[in-house]
């Protein structure tokens, strides 16, 4: 049943990498991209906070599909941003860092605000007592408990970014949904068993993430 | 304008607050006069790149208007099935009996750890090689709505779980009180209350299934909205002036959804037949990622 895995036909770690270094990637990237995005959307300043409204409305009412494609059709192929990518799979992933980055980068802000309003009053009034300008009470004050009070929901966020790095399939990035593609056209016969073993590579990915981090998010909570 | 994070301006604070803005508003207009330029140079600012979409009214009757449709008619269908199928599995997940609620419980947990691409590349192949009447024009649709269909069913069954269950205590307490059995107090008392509960959570999933479709037409063959952005590109070679008006179609149906939904969830409120909780965004875990 799985011997079509002896033929050394398919590279099914190589494709699983793909995906793990899709996730890392684009994790820290919407991880950066998603926090000066909420500090822009708590600042002082309109314009910011217009823009970083603005930007995240749009971004999540956008099919991530079309980002993706997006960031190749037009990005790559008509104005010629390649990310410094020479050969055609180096600038697929890149692109799909980026694309996945924009992306999640709005779940991650929205999830960073609701920590940012679980910090009670008094603590940002007492900081500004001792003279601390927006950005000291911002990143002294606020953001280390509002991070550690979003950890179970940036858990989720980074589960769906891994499900989410499929999409780049679209643009030909050789992670796992194109490998299973491949196969379930050659190997008619096994479905269940190929469908079966993504399913398991996917269930080794998730599962973990949200079980370690709800672990550590218990552990850093902070106690109210 | 005032915040936790920073007091109503003084004379100082807002002389700070416009050198910010004026910084912003340069680095800004930097920014999109460099893409602009890029864009111009590589010709995607000229005037016959973008008119098609206001004078020739062909790109819209032959591509978009009927990728729309596809785009809908499949998210509908996929609605109409994952919504009940997803109060099925959540209630059968809330089951006294272990031998409905393990069952239930590790079907919901398993569809919900697998990529709906995966779920739509294998109802493709399934329609494929056992179900043969379905004909090849159409497979697209089937293997899109089984896809999405069996991701946010799962994804369902968790709201209305997380929406019964935050519910107080003393409702179904009350219902035993005078007598409901377990069917009724769930069909009468928790099911109408928990329904407002979870009413943005549920559109948020709507959205998801409106967006997820676009999934197939990249790599389905689905004739859906995003897929019109090849044909129409190949006849005007206009790539990025399309992708922009399909987002812009997506942003301004998914807004109409959401619209939609704040002023149902206002209605029902307002007719006071529930608590007024609401189900906050990390009760459910799917719906802070807006699993796509």
């Amino acid at each position: 049943m799985f011997d079509f895995l002896d033929s050394g036909q398919y590279d099914l770690l190589g494709a699983f990498w793909v995906t793990v270094q899709l996730t890392l990637y684009s994790a820290v990237g919407s991880l950066v991209w998603g926090t000066v995005l909420a500090g822009m959307r708590v600042s002082p300043v309109p314009l910011m906070r217009a823009f970083g409204t603005a930007y995240v409305n749009l971004v999540r009412n956008t099919p991530l599909t079309l980002l993706i494609i997006g960031s190749s059709l037009g990005l790559s192929q008509t104005l010629g941003f390649n990310m410094g990518g020479s050969t055609f799979k180096e600038t697929g992933f890149r692109l799909a860092v980026l694309a996945l980055s924009a992306y999640t980068g709005t779940f991650v802000c929205e999830a960073l605000r609701s920590g940012i309003n679980t910090v009670p009053v008094g603590q940002a009034e007492a900081a500004r007592a001792l003279g601390l300008s927006f950005f000291q009470v911002l990143t002294l004050i606020v953001l280390p408990q509002a991070f550690r009070a979003v950890i179970a929901p940036l858990a989720n966020v980074l589960i769906a970014l891994t499900k989410n790095t499929t999409v780049a399939a679209a643009i030909g990035v050789a992670e796992a949904a194109l490998l299973m593609k491949e196969m379930v056209e050659n190997e008619a016969d096994a479905l269940f068993a190929v469908f079966g073993i993504f399913a398991l590579g996917f269930c080794l990915l998730t599962l973990p993430t949200g079980l370690l981090l709800g672990w550590v998010a218990k552990r850093v909570a902070v106690k109210r | 304008m005032t915040s936790v994070l920073y007091d109503v301006p003084g004379p100082k604070a807002k002389v700070r607050n416009w050198i910010y803005t004026a910084v912003f508003l340069v680095l800004f207009a930097l920014a999109a006069w460099w893409i602009l330029s890029v864009m111009a140079d590589k010709h995607q600012l000229d005037a016959d790149k973008w008119s098609p979409f206001v004078t020739d009214g062909r790109v819209w009757t032959t591509y978009l208007l009927p990728g729309l449709g596809e785009t809908l008619r499949a998210g509908a269908i996929a609605m109409l099935i994952a919504l009940p199928l997803g109060a099925l599995l959540g209630i059968g997940r809330l089951s006294d009996h272990a031998w409905v609620r393990i069952p239930v419980g590790a079907v919901v947990e398993f569809f919900r750890a697998i990529p709906v691409l995966m779920l739509m590349i294998f109802g493709s192949a399934f329609f494929v090689q056992f179900v043969p009447a379905v004909s090849s024009d159409i497979r697209p649709l089937y293997a899109v709505v089984t896809g999405l269909v069996l991701y946010n069913a799962a994804v369902i069954a968790e709201i209305v779980r997380a929406g019964v269950l935050s519910l107080p205590r003393g409702q179904t307490d009350a219902a035993k009180a005078i007598g409901m059995r377990k069917g009724q107090t769930m069909v009468y008392v928790l099911i109408p209350q928990a329904v407002t509960a979870m009413l943005p959570a549920l559109v948020s999933q709507l959205v998801v299934i409106l967006k997820d479709t676009a999934l197939g037409g990249s790599l389905l063959g689905l004739t859906e909205l995003l897929a019109a952005n090849r044909q129409i590109s190949a006849n005007y070679s206009n790539t990025i002036a399309t992708l922009v008006v399909i987002a812009l179609v997506y942003i301004a149906v998914n807004f109409a959804l959401t619209s939609f939904a704040s002023w149902m969830e206002g209605r029902v409120r307002k007719s006071k037949k529930s608590t007024g909780a609401v189900l906050a965004v990390a009760e459910v875990d799917d719906l802070a990622a807006g699993a796509d």
